[in-house]
């Protein structure tokens, strides 16, 4: 009797894991990892997509852009989601820009600096640059705030605007765009980079070499932060994977990323 | 008949109480060979690109750049002891002053519903501490000492008072424990209670206070979500009070989420660097207060 319970409690525990650790669909058929940046919209068009094709799985994983770039060379997912060019050794895998994202410089609302040359921000966030008042500002010091080492989005601030120099080690460090804007929004005399679609009407972001941070400047070329979402696979995506990329890609799929705020590729 | 039964439910009662032993057992060892899987694994982890790049480049480096293999916890070691002996220099007068106007100069009414409220600080969550700390202290500190207000005095002052509850109660607890005749007798010898508490008390229960002390230090040290949410996590060596600054466990916290590689490794290092010095830390403690145990 206690033997029979006992067993009975073991199925009912069973049965009510099994299917957690599988999630709803019965299968996975598509994997996609990487860059957390790119994630919320790849779930966007997975979910649109398993819409259209009843009795597919497809699922979207985190990690970030080199984790991702990772698994999909070592074969755990077919697509890889990257936030920032491919690099050394990464460069032998296929890459489809998929979107793209405009970075943005951004300031406190009252601060009187409208804009900066790209050069100058290089300066700043060296710490060769330490005062508003060389752009025009008040007479106080610059709080530079930056992301931390491996941030996708500091990647890609390093790659456009620091090029070889570093980010000086006195800036204070964040680890989201929420962040950074929350600390450049309080303090009115701060500096940062966030993604161009978070820009709020808490912070103002700076005109760069003369371009407003927008999506026509960025369209016509002016406005040069600009950085590439990427998916990444081994050779060409074939099957599946190809299917899903030409979704992506479709003006359905591109209109699904205009609406959450992305650049649609050219 | 009745002589049988009653043997053999005796053998019962003492087969029970082995299987319940047993099982006991096997518990409470499961919760030590946790620790030691973490150990095994953190040293595991984090040692060998210690000694790759040198053990003094590792923790002398003035440097952190780990997108260029540069890896230097110098300032995160500082970071944290400037933080903790900040926190220290709050949560230690403020303590110590709570725990005698408690023990010494209350009633014992006001004393039932101040310690419990105390005690109850301990239980807050560190991202409500951080959360104030962001909310209330730091515009202040902009706004009246200038800088980003992120800085070593506002992590200073919230882990000072993360810190408090573990000072009081345990200095509580052993100046309580002092004998009444020593009190009794320094009264009696026309001392001052004032004068008692520094010249009595304060001597018979100085082990289970620098307990406290250390044990609050230990917080200090370990506590990262406050500190990564108000310090400003800057990887250089604090030029000032109101200079950002990090610490190791906050260095672990930000950069973990997209590590990879040597860059993962590294922070496993900073890891076992951390435990390396909790470690010192706690067999400080248990050294002190073991030997207010033997004591009379």
């Amino acid at each position: 009797m206690t033997r029979l319970r006992f067993a009975r409690i073991l199925l009912a525990i069973g049965v009510a894991f099994f299917p957690a650790c599988r999630g709803d669909r019965s299968q996975t058929d598509l994997t996609l990892a990487g860059s957390t940046s790119i994630q919320p919209f790849a779930d966007k068009w997975a979910e649109v997509f398993m819409e259209k094709h009843p009795g597919l799985g497809v699922n979207v994983q985190g990690g970030g852009s080199s984790a991702g770039i990772q698994a999909c060379k070592s074969g755990a997912c077919q697509i890889g989601m990257s936030s920032r060019e491919l690099k050394g050794d990464e460069k032998d895998l296929t890459e489809i820009v998929i979107a793209r994202d405009g970075l943005a410089v951004i300031v406190h609302p009252s601060n009187p600096v409208r804009g900066a040359k790209l050069a100058e921000v290089k300066q700043i966030f060296s710490g060769d640059l330490r005062r508003w008042n060389y752009l025009g500002g008040p007479d106080r010091l610059i709080t530079v705030v930056t992301r931390e080492e491996g941030s996708g989005t500091r990647g890609a601030f390093q790659e456009l605007v620091m090029g070889k120099t570093r980010i000086f080690r006195g800036a204070i460090t964040e680890d989201s765009n929420g962040t950074v804007r929350e600390i450049v929004a309080h303090d009115p005399y701060s500096i940062g980079f966030i993604s161009l679609g978070l820009v709020n009407e808490q912070v103002r972001s700076l005109d760069l070499d003369g371009a407003v941070a927008n999506e026509e400047n960025i369209l016509n070329g002016r406005y040069k932060l600009v950085r590439p979402f990427l998916f990444v696979s081994m050779g060409e995506p074939a099957g599946l994977a190809k299917e899903f990329v030409d979704f992506v890609l479709s003006a359905e799929g591109q209109a699904l990323v205009k609406k959450e705020g992305l650049l649609p590729i050219k | 008949m009745a002589m049988k039964t009653k043997k053999r439910g005796k053998n019962r009662l003492e087969r029970n109480d082995r299987l319940v032993r047993l099982a006991l057992l096997v518990v409470a060892f499961s919760a030590v060979s946790v620790l030691l899987v973490i150990t095994i694994f953190i040293v595991q982890q984090g040692t060998p690109i210690m000694f790759k790049y040198g053990l003094k480049s590792f923790l002398a480096g003035g440097n952190w750049y780990p997108s260029e293999k540069v890896f230097g916890l110098w300032p995160m070691i500082v970071g944290s002891l400037f933080v903790t002996a900040g926190a220290l220099v709050i949560g230690i007068p403020f303590g110590l002053a709570c725990a005698v106007v408690l023990t010494e100069f209350s009633s014992k009414k006001v004393r039932r519903v101040i310690k419990p409220v105390i005690e109850l600080l301990a239980g807050i969550p560190s991202v409500v501490y951080g959360f104030m700390g962001v909310i209330i202290l730091v515009p202040f500190i902009r706004q009246t000492f200038g800088g980003p207000g992120l800085s070593v005095l506002a992590a200073s002052i919230v882990l000072g008072i993360m810190i408090l509850p573990t000072i009081i109660s345990i200095s509580v607890d052993s100046l309580q424990a002092v004998p009444p005749s020593y009190r009794e007798g320094s009264i009696a010898l026309g001392a001052t209670r004032w004068q008692t508490v520094k010249m009595v008390l304060f001597p018979a229960a100085r082990s289970g206070i620098i307990a406290s002390i250390i044990l609050g230090m230990g917080r200090a040290i370990g506590e990262t979500m406050a500190t990564i949410m108000i310090a400003g996590n800057a990887a250089e060596i604090p030029r000032s009070l109101l200079a950002p600054v990090r610490t190791l466990t906050s260095n672990i916290a930000l950069e973990m989420s997209y590590a990879t590689g040597e860059h993962r490794e590294a922070l496993f290092a900073t890891g076992v660097i951390l435990f390396v010095i909790i470690m010192v830390l706690n067999t400080i403690a248990n050294a002190t207060s073991s030997r207010r145990r033997r004591q009379p």
